[in-house]
């Protein structure tokens, strides 16, 4: 496996987007930090491109990377190799490559300018982001065979999370404003990682004017170690699910 | 060496393999042919274990292969149209199965036979299609595999690299090898193949010698046979 990754990590790194991709995080980042009078105001700037630019690039760029990669899957898989280990592979090297981009593009801005509990909080939840939109890209590539519509897919969940999904959380908590629905609203919040991610990052800030209304409910439930905990743990099983699910039907498709 | 029983895919509704049974002896060279889309690819497919059959069972040397992928250690696999990463080198590609299968007792005759030696810094995006069809060619006789699936394997490439191919499946037949040829052009796999399997509409519709073949139609040429079966089997005329 470790050589597969390697061969993987090589392919990524030769075509220059992710470098790309590095570099334009670490502009945006710098700017961010030296445009605002204080740190802490950059880090509120950069939370919303951690949330809503990198799932989107994080997203195509995974799956347009499966989808090139389909010839190499073939060639893989006929050689004396598991299925298993090709997937994970290819799993685990899209990651490394791409979280790497992202350390090198906000984690080491964050490190130089703003090096705290909350900038370390800001990196880990890019990466867990990168992470589970990763693992939807492999979803969505491994379900669907034309490219076009694997992307189209992408683009759609992507839009589903980050934005119809609030919209959406918003109806129906005014629809049922008579009643008490927080305990459903945090439920609710646990099926988009964005507004998790979200809603864990704000409450640690003192910026809870900046939250959406579905932040706003949960800010007494998930603020404490609990909180945060379970916030964890369904951020974990986002990452885990989606992955694990691709690899079951990777495993079964006709090449 | 290989032997297939039942062996049933459906894509859809259509029914790519329907009841294939057979067996592929060793020290044979078989022509797998039939017209576009009579199953030929998916059953080379179904055996490289890169298609799951919907039912029946595919033997490697007595083992069944369904889930299994030791024995592809002993497949040398050429795909139809083989594609490539294309940011690598032919260099890069070559050292990269030879290190993820990791084998000892490599046979470099094809990749020295096709000078690609000299070519080793090119990147695979800049390589012409019968250039391609090289690398897929090499690689598929580089390991010294037992069983050797050519899928269309002399389309694209020049006369002179043709021969070499020939030359080298003819030797590797006679080293008691299984080799597996599908192709549409019948006059090239005249010298070549002792066997034929001919399929339609994703049944075998038959497996013998080319011996009895020619006794059968009268014909010498593999391609009149073939063209005579085909025409008293109305149905393919139509395909």
């Amino acid at each position: 496996m470790k050589k597969i990754i390697k061969y993987i990590i090589a392919d990524i790194l030769r075509s220059k987007i992710v470098i790309g991709y590095a570099l334009l995080l670490l502009i945006i980042s710098l700017t961010v930090f030296n445009l605002q009078a204080s740190p802490s105001k950059g880090l509120l700037s950069l939370i919303s491109i951690v949330l809503i630019t990198l799932p989107l690039i994080t997203l195509m760029y995974a799956t347009i990377y499966m989808y090139n990669s389909a010839e190499f899957m073939e060639l893989l898989v006929s050689q004396p190799v598991k299925r298993k280990t090709i997937w994970i592979s290819f799993c685990i090297g899209i990651s490394c490559a791409l979280c790497l981009a992202f350390l090198v593009g906000v984690g080491l801005p964050v490190l130089l300018y703003s090096s705290n509990i909350i900038g370390l909080l800001l990196v880990i939840t890019g990466l867990s982001q990168t992470l589970i939109f990763i693992g939807i890209a492999l979803l969505a590539a491994v379900y669907s065979r034309d490219k076009a519509r694997g992307i189209g897919i992408g683009i759609l969940i992507w839009l589903y999370f980050s934005l119809i999904f609030d919209g959406f959380v918003l109806f129906l908590l005014f629809q049922f404003q008579d009643y008490p629905v927080d305990k459903f609203a945090l439920v609710l919040s646990g099926l988009n990682p964005i507004d998790l991610s979200r809603i864990l990052l704000l409450l640690k800030m003192d910026a809870s004017a900046l939250m959406g209304y579905t932040g706003a409910v949960f800010r007494e439930t998930l603020d404490g170690p609990v909180g945060i905990t379970l916030g964890s743990l369904v951020l974990a099983a986002w990452i885990l699910i989606p992955v694990w699910l691709s690899l079951r039907k990777f495993g079964k498709k006709d090449l | 060496m290989i032997t297939i029983e039942q062996l049933t895919k459906t894509f859809g509704k259509l029914k790519a393999l329907d009841q294939v049974t057979t067996q592929l002896p060793k020290s044979t060279c078989l022509a797998l042919i039939g017209p576009n889309g009579s199953g030929k690819t998916t059953l080379a497919k179904s055996i490289l274990g890169m298609v799951h059959p919907d039912s029946g069972q595919i033997l490697f040397k007595g083992q069944n292969i369904i889930g299994q992928d030791h024995y592809k250690a002993q497949i040398g696999y050429m795909p139809q149209i083989g594609r490539y990463p294309e940011n690598m080198t032919i260099g890069q590609i070559l050292d990269m199965i030879k290190d993820i299968r990791g084998q000892k007792n490599l046979d470099e005759d094809l990749s020295k036979a096709f000078a690609l030696h000299k070519i080793l810094n090119k990147t695979m995006r800049s390589l012409s299609g019968g250039t391609t069809q090289k690398v897929s060619a090499a690689l598929a006789f580089l390991f010294n595999p037992e069983v050797l699936i050519l899928d269309e394997p002399t389309a694209g490439l020049d006369p002179i690299a043709q021969s070499i191919l020939k030359e080298k499946i003819l030797l590797e037949k006679n080293k008691g090898k299984l080799i597996v040829i599908t192709s549409h052009i019948l006059s090239e796999l005249d010298d070549l193949v002792s066997g034929v399997l001919y399929m339609q509409d994703g049944k075998l519709l038959f497996n013998t010698s080319i011996d009895a073949l020619r006794r059968q139609t009268g014909h010498h040429r593999l391609s009149s046979a073939i063209a005579q079966i085909m025409q008293s089997n109305p149905s393919s005329q139509t395909t």
